[in-house]
């Protein structure tokens, strides 16, 4: 798999990049924090997409990052829209404090 | 015009439907009319469909028409369809013409009365399914105007249902008439097998009629005897004539028309159509006579010893029914119809004509706060005496050609006895001992109500005057159709329902059917002889005079009297004022041991089993729902952490997978 160190590096940089995003989602409280996060871990994963393509000089990973950044950009305004009409209502972004769906 | 038959019986079902979805918006006025005028179109429509009757040859007046398939399952296929014939017409005559006098009635009785609109949507409802029962073509359409017409019975006789003893009678009918509808079904149920087994799957009436040979006797016997079942509870024969009296507890009018003129004959009505099995089996048809004239004689007896005027005439009606049973019992269907028609008009009369009573004494049954309302309710007196001399069977009045005919049918019939005419005979002048006793206990005399009653009576309005006395006049000439032929007469509706009742023998030797057909030929044979006419009808007179003279010496000449006889008799009177004990029995019997196994049922299965069941799943999940909402933190980051704890988790899987197959490999 790692045949060559190129793609060795760009792995553990997107399994790096994959990690912080994660953890931030995870610690950070402001939700526009947590959605950059998010998109931190989507773009570790279009990393692992390019390089895998690249390594295997396939065309397959392009597309699927290609695939992965429209949906990206559509889910990003749905979910600014939805952080918008939550300061609105409850006039704050702290993720602590939007827990009302709760058993 | 046979095309339209099923107009009949639409037109209440019209009337059932437009009253109910609009009774709460529409005004008193609206919905008497349109319930009036329903049952006035289908009896225009009944006239003249029996006016075009009346032009055709004798054999071809049966309009029969399918209008839809209901049941089409395999060999079972039930059309809803209806069949006029001569028996469906006079049902239908009685059951329109009957019905509407009663609805006018009810207009002017039920005035005031809150539930109004209910009554008028109930009482539609009613006669749109009595209208099935007598019209439908097959069994099945049949039974469902049987259960339907005893559901309505139950909701009329519960219409007041505040009160506990009106709601605890409507169950008392429901439940009694549960008992003979079982067997009734039961019937139904081995007439199909038994048919379906020689290739017949049918249920029409025509088939069974052209296909009733392929029964063997001892079939007809059981299927025979077990719809007898259901005319016993229909129409309140001996064992199960308990809920009539009860039944009392309705409105008026609903007595009138269910319990006395239309419903409770369906059981006669039911015998009438399915002649044919019934003449194939003796053995049950000597069990019917039986029972009719023992119940004729046992209600009347009870009814010597009543003071409640409704319950007078409500055992009247069970002793009444009695007659017609042993008119059909010894094959005599033809008077049984009669007086079936007969009874429906002076029956009908002498109910609306208590109504009226009650309507002047401020709703007083008693007759022992009654008398001397001669003068003050002319119209009702009148009519009623028109009733009582009618049911008491004085010549000239409707009710002596068609008790008459039974009698002399009980006797000279091939299947009568002189045993069974003499019980007939002697009931025949109780009723007209109790019912006369009930006349001069209202109208003559002296006024033996509180003052303030006394103050209040009066006589009723037109709306209820004017169908008595139309009833009266039905009353008063209802008999001429069947003037016999000893007084000249034709005896029209024998020989109009002729064709229908025709000798069995007719039937039977189209199938090559044996050993009853030729019991039954032996006996029609034997059914000639009438020199004894004559005699028996003067004798009938007599009894019906001294009756009715009895009557009129114990209770206006020497009122003293039946005091003296009561109290010297004191434990018969008390036997019989308490009529025989007879719910006691029941109660003892059957209901008790019922209820404790209701109440066991209830306790033990209902509510430890079946309601333990549901409620402990409910609560096991409840509980467990309770401790896991904790979960539920509305968090994201939480679930976030989930999310990724369980990425983990699969990832970590299938990584050790691997490595362990490569480490298996190496």
């Amino acid at each position: 798999m790692f045949q060559d160190s190129t793609s060795f590096w760009c792995f553990a940089l997107s399994g790096l990049l994959f990690a912080i995003g994660a953890i931030g989602t995870i610690t950070r409280r402001n939700v526009i924090v947590i959605f950059m996060c998010i998109e931190l871990m989507l773009n570790a994963v279009n990393l692992v997409f390019i390089s895998a393509g690249s390594a295997l000089s396939s065309m397959d990973g392009s597309i699927f990052v290609f695939f992965i950044m429209t949906v990206a950009a559509v889910e990003a305004a749905v979910g600014l829209a939805i952080f918008v009409m939550v300061f609105r209502l409850r006039e704050t972004v702290n993720a602590d404090e939007v827990n009302l769906l709760k058993g | 015009m046979a095309d339209y038959i099923w107009l009949i019986p639409l037109f209440p079902a019209l009337g059932f439907i437009i009253n109910s979805a609009f009774s709460h918006r529409a005004s008193k006025t609206f919905v008497a009319w349109v319930a009036c005028l329903a049952i006035f179109f289908s009896f225009l429509t009944a006239v003249a469909i029996f006016c075009q009757f009346l032009e055709l040859p004798a054999a071809a007046r049966i309009f029969e028409r399918d209008i839809y398939t209901w049941i089409n399952s395999g060999e079972l296929r039930v059309p809803i369809g209806f069949r006029i014939d001569a028996l469906s017409i006079i049902m239908c005559l009685v059951v329109t013409g009957v019905g509407f006098l009663i609805h006018v009635y009810s207009v002017g009785y039920m005035h005031d009365d809150p539930g109004f609109k209910r009554f008028f949507i109930y009482l539609n409802l009613f006669v749109f399914m009595m209208l099935l029962l007598v019209t439908g073509n097959n069994l099945l359409l049949m039974f469902v105007g049987w259960e339907g017409v005893g559901l309505c019975s139950y909701l009329l006789i519960g219409f007041w249902y505040e009160k506990d003893s009106a709601a605890n009678a409507g169950k008392k009918a429901f439940i009694v008439n549960r008992v003979g509808d079982f067997g009734f079904l039961l019937g139904v149920f081995l007439l199909f097998v038994t048919l379906g087994s020689q290739g017949i799957w049918t249920l029409k009436f025509t088939e069974i009629e052209s296909h009733a040979h392929l029964i063997n006797g001892a079939a007809v016997t059981v299927i025979t005897l077990l719809l007898f079942v259901g005319a016993m509870g229909k129409s309140a024969q001996i064992p199960l004539y308990v809920w009539l009296p009860d039944a009392m507890e309705g409105p008026t009018p609903v007595s009138s028309l269910i319990h006395a003129a239309t419903m409770v004959t369906a059981g006669v009505y039911m015998i009438a159509r399915l002649n044919y099995l019934f003449s194939m089996a003796p053995d049950t048809m000597f069990v019917i006579a039986l029972v009719g004239v023992l119940t004729a004689f046992f209600a009347a007896s009870i009814g010597f010893a009543q003071y409640d005027i409704k319950k007078i005439l409500a055992y009247s009606t069970i002793s009444q029914l009695g007659f017609m049973f042993l008119a059909v019992g010894v094959g005599a269907y033809g008077a049984g119809i009669f007086h079936l028609m007969t009874h429906a008009f002076f029956k009908g009369l002498l109910f609306l004509g208590a109504g009226s009573v009650m309507h002047a004494m401020s709703g007083e049954l008693d007759i022992r706060k009654m008398g001397g309302l001669r003068k003050k309710t002319p119209v009702t007196y009148w009519t009623f005496f028109i009733a009582c001399l009618a049911i008491a069977g004085i010549p000239g009045f409707s009710g002596f050609f068609s008790k008459d005919e039974i009698l002399w049918q009980a006797f000279n019939s091939g299947h009568g006895h002189t045993l069974l005419w003499l019980l007939a005979a002697v009931t025949a002048g109780m009723t007209a001992f109790y019912m006369f006793r009930l006349f001069f206990g209202i109208f003559h005399g002296e006024c033996r109500a509180d003052e303030e009653v006394k103050h209040h009576i009066h006589e009723s309005p037109k709306v209820m005057t004017i169908p008595l006395s139309i009833l009266a006049f039905l009353s008063l000439v209802g008999g001429y159709v069947g003037i016999p032929h000893l007084l000249g007469g034709g005896n029209h509706i024998e020989r109009f329902l002729a064709p229908l009742f025709g000798p069995v023998t007719q039937h039977a030797a189209a199938g090559g059917f044996s050993i009853v057909s030729q019991a039954w030929a032996a006996a029609e044979a034997g059914a000639t002889e009438s020199s004894l006419e004559p005699f028996l009808m003067l004798l009938s007179v007599v009894i019906a005079l001294v009756g009715i003279t009895i009557a009129y010496i114990l209770y206006l000449q020497k009122p003293e009297l039946p005091r003296r006889f009561a109290a010297r008799f004191s434990r018969l009177y008390h036997v019989v004022h308490n009529k025989y004990f007879v719910d006691e029995f029941y109660n003892f019997l059957f209901v008790r041991g019922i209820l404790r196994i209701g109440a066991f049922l209830l306790r033990v299965v209902d509510i430890g089993l079946i309601e333990g069941l549901v409620n402990g799943t409910a609560a096991v999940i409840q509980r467990m729902g309770a401790k896991l909402r904790r979960l539920e933190t509305g968090d994201v980051q939480q679930y976030a952490v989930g999310i990724i704890a369980g990425a983990f988790i699969v990832v970590g899987f299938i990584v050790g997978y691997f490595i362990a197959m490569m480490y298996m490999m190496a």
